[in-house]
């Protein structure tokens, strides 16, 4: 491996708790386990319509008339494949590695969300599900399930926080222009996790005919495993792209990490190339030290939240503790268990990105490349660049640009003092 | 090794009456009113209580609990606390089983291993964790092993299957959710709930607990015609929301619990 010696510090405190992994394409097993993380966390309740699911699912996931339905949506009408585009500018301005972007932020509604949400309609639709609940931070998993649901012909109720509904309101008034039903949650912090327990709270209630798309690797088995399975077409579909356009594989991945679905999307294709190396880049807010941040593995500590065992923010009665990221959609303070098990396992390293960061990068992009990147990718970029300066001319880093940014056109404006 | 849970069921069923469960949360409304909440509500006629452990994400609760565990939390409390006023209760009341009732997180960072050992000093009879489903039943077995009970739910939607495999783990008694929903919602239908604890008391002799939807002594007499015993949460929670002192949480505590235990009686003399 050539690239190995940045992350020597993080590793050697990851020793304690190191998984060795010879197949990571063997995760989870039978009850929903990625080693010593996932697991089905949830009242007894909602455990035999997750059975239902698990059983339904399995069955379509071998089933090449699922696939191939599946496979067409996505090329028709999500527009897939999504290029990879050398970002030569940027490159040349930094001086060092080469940054390749995954350009999932051209597909239909602007991010890798539908990518999931195309998925899980599917499943729905032919487990006879036709009311369809989900939770959305930024929005984007809202606007993707939206499409999905107005292209089904299928009911469709949003929970999304009031805090997050205020700071998204484009994606709120698409929501609503595609048909979908967005219920203000007002519990707790009012953003992602919040509108995660309403949306189970709902589950529970409507069970018997309600279909609930979970818009991240997080949750209770099956979803981390389904959730993974939908996105790693960016994976597959970008392995392949490197092989044929750059006759190899890049040398480091790097994605950005909120519950951790476009970054497992990116990465999963790639676990067992032991050679390419992975960097999550979670949310560092204000700074890790400041307290106000939504980096779970990388300041967080194993628990339990949203029915699975992972790193989570918590305070030491175990509460979960109210997270800060300037994207909505990082804003989460727990993550997939399959980043949990990467991170023990030291496969995938995860460093913070602060607001400030992020920023810089969504402006250096912008100007260089004529790319608006969501806020939650901007973290990516960010990281890329930061690698890009670290490693020779020669290296190749594939960043997943998750998101367009025309949704935080606003929140940047009023960060800078400009009212629109 | 505490036997208070089967002791209580077999002193009820000898006496021929239906337990009476109610739910507080562990510091609502006032951190010092606990333990004397808990005499209280014995005096007014529990048969075991439940406290709840309050969680920042109670996914399987209604607007009355959230706000309820929201309070507790900001005024700090935690397991710790909450097992120190459980061994506080025992002092003087060595007889009244008690369960904890809460989520995995808050015991998950507290450690598997010291909550099983203080659980047990403390006096804690069973606990009660919503999101620990039989099969992750393994993570919380050191309870097991130092003498706490692993209380279940059941629900509507639990099936055949798995109710043998909760069956075969479950400890103390099963507690029936009486409907697909979250605490404190207003769904109870009395002869669904009878056909439901008939059928999961055909396949053994533990005692079947019924909460959700139990708020006060019309439905609690309603649903002890099938099961062993009845919780009431919400309805009592909101009612001690009210109190703004100790000596009003109290009397709050003995006005509501008095006449549902009374309710209770008289129907099963009826």
């Amino acid at each position: 491996m050539r690239y190995a010696s940045a992350n020597t510090n993080e590793q050697a405190t990851n020793m304690s708790n190191r998984i060795s992994v010879s197949d990571f394409h063997a995760y989870p097993d039978a009850h929903g386990r990625f080693a010593d993380y996932g697991g089905i966390f949830m009242p007894e309740t909602l455990m035999p319509p997750l059975e239902e699911l698990t059983a339904a699912y399995l069955a379509m996931r071998e089933d090449p008339a699922f696939i191939a339905e599946f496979e067409r949506d996505l090329k028709h009408y999500v527009g897939r494949p999504s290029p990879i585009y050398h970002a030569e500018r940027l490159s040349r301005r930094i001086g060092g590695a080469q940054i390749l972007l995954k350009r999932e932020d051209l597909n239909h509604t602007g991010a890798h969300k539908i990518n999931n949400t195309i998925g899980q309609a599917l499943v729905a639709r032919r487990m006879g599900k036709r009311r369809i609940i989900a939770e959305t931070g930024a929005g984007q998993h809202g606007v993707a399930t939206a499409t999905v649901c107005a292209r089904f012909g299928l009911d469709c109720i949003v929970y999304m926080g009031a805090v997050d509904i205020e700071r998204q309101k484009i994606n709120v008034y698409r929501m609503k222009l595609l048909g979908a039903k967005v219920v203000p949650v007002v519990s707790g912090s009012k953003t992602l996790k919040d509108a995660l327990n309403e949306a189970m709270r709902d589950w529970v209630t409507n069970v018997a005919d309600t279909f609930y798309i979970i818009g991240t690797v997080a949750g209770p088995h099956p979803y981390p495993m389904m959730v993974r399975d939908f996105n790693a077409v960016v994976g597959r579909e970008a392995r392949a792209q490197m092989l044929e356009e750059y006759g190899r594989l890049p040398d480091v991945l790097t994605a950005c990490v909120g519950g951790g679905s476009n970054a497992i999307g990116l990465f999963h294709a790639f676990l067992n190339d032991r050679e390419v190396a992975m960097v999550g880049a979670e949310a560092a807010g204000e700074g890790i030290a400041s307290g106000r941040h939504a980096a779970s593995l990388s300041a967080g500590r194993r628990g339990v939240l949203h029915g699975n065992r992972t790193y989570v923010i918590c305070d030491d009665n175990g509460q979960i503790t109210e997270t800060h990221s300037i994207s909505a959609g990082l804003d989460y303070p727990g993550v997939g268990p399959e980043h949990a098990l990467l991170k023990d396992s030291g496969r995938a390293r995860y460093v913070g990105i602060t607001d400030d960061e992020a920023l810089a990068a969504f402006h250096e992009l912008a100007r260089t490349e004529g790319i608006l990147a969501a806020l939650e990718s901007s973290h990516a970029v960010a990281q890329a660049m930061k690698l890009a300066r670290e490693l020779p001319k020669d290296q190749l880093i594939l960043c997943n640009l998750s998101g367009r940014g025309d949704k935080d056109v606003h929140t940047i404006a009023a960060r800078e003092g400009i009212e629109l | 090794m505490s036997q208070r849970i089967e002791q209580r069921f077999a002193d009820l069923a000898q006496a021929g009456r239906k337990g009476l469960i109610p739910f507080i949360s562990a510091g609502d409304p006032l951190p010092e009113a606990t333990v004397a909440i808990m005499h209280a509500l014995v005096a007014a006629g529990a048969d075991l209580i439940e406290l709840g452990v309050p969680y920042s994400d109670p996914v399987a609760d209604g607007p009355t609990i959230q706000h309820s565990s929201e309070r507790a939390i900001a005024r700090g409390v935690g397991i710790a606390q909450i097992l120190a006023w459980v061994s506080e209760f025992r002092l003087t009341d060595s007889t009244t089983p008690v369960v904890l009732m809460g989520y995995l997180n808050p015991i998950e960072i507290y450690g598997h291993a010291r909550f099983a050992d203080d659980a047990s000093a403390a006096g804690v009879d069973g606990v009660l964790i919503v999101d620990v489903p039989v099969e992750e039943a393994e993570t919380v077995t050191l309870l097991r092993e130092k003498g706490v009970r692993e209380i279940f739910l059941v629900a509507p939607t639990t099936t055949d299957r798995r109710l043998a495999a909760i069956r075969a783990r479950a400890e103390g008694f099963i507690y029936y959710v009486s409907f697909a929903g979250i605490t404190g919602a207003s769904q109870l239908d009395p002869v669904a709930v009878r056909a439901r604890v008939e059928h999961i008391k055909q396949g053994g002799s533990i005692p079947v607990a019924v909460g959700f939807g139990v708020r006060d002594a019309a439905s609690a007499v309603q649903v002890a015609e099938s099961a062993d015993a009845v919780v009431i949460g919400s309805a009592l929670v909101a009612k001690l929301a009210e109190a703004n002192d100790r000596g009003a949480a109290l009397a709050a505590a003995h006005a509501f619990l008095a006449p549902i235990r009374a309710a209770l009686d008289q129907a099963v003399r009826r």
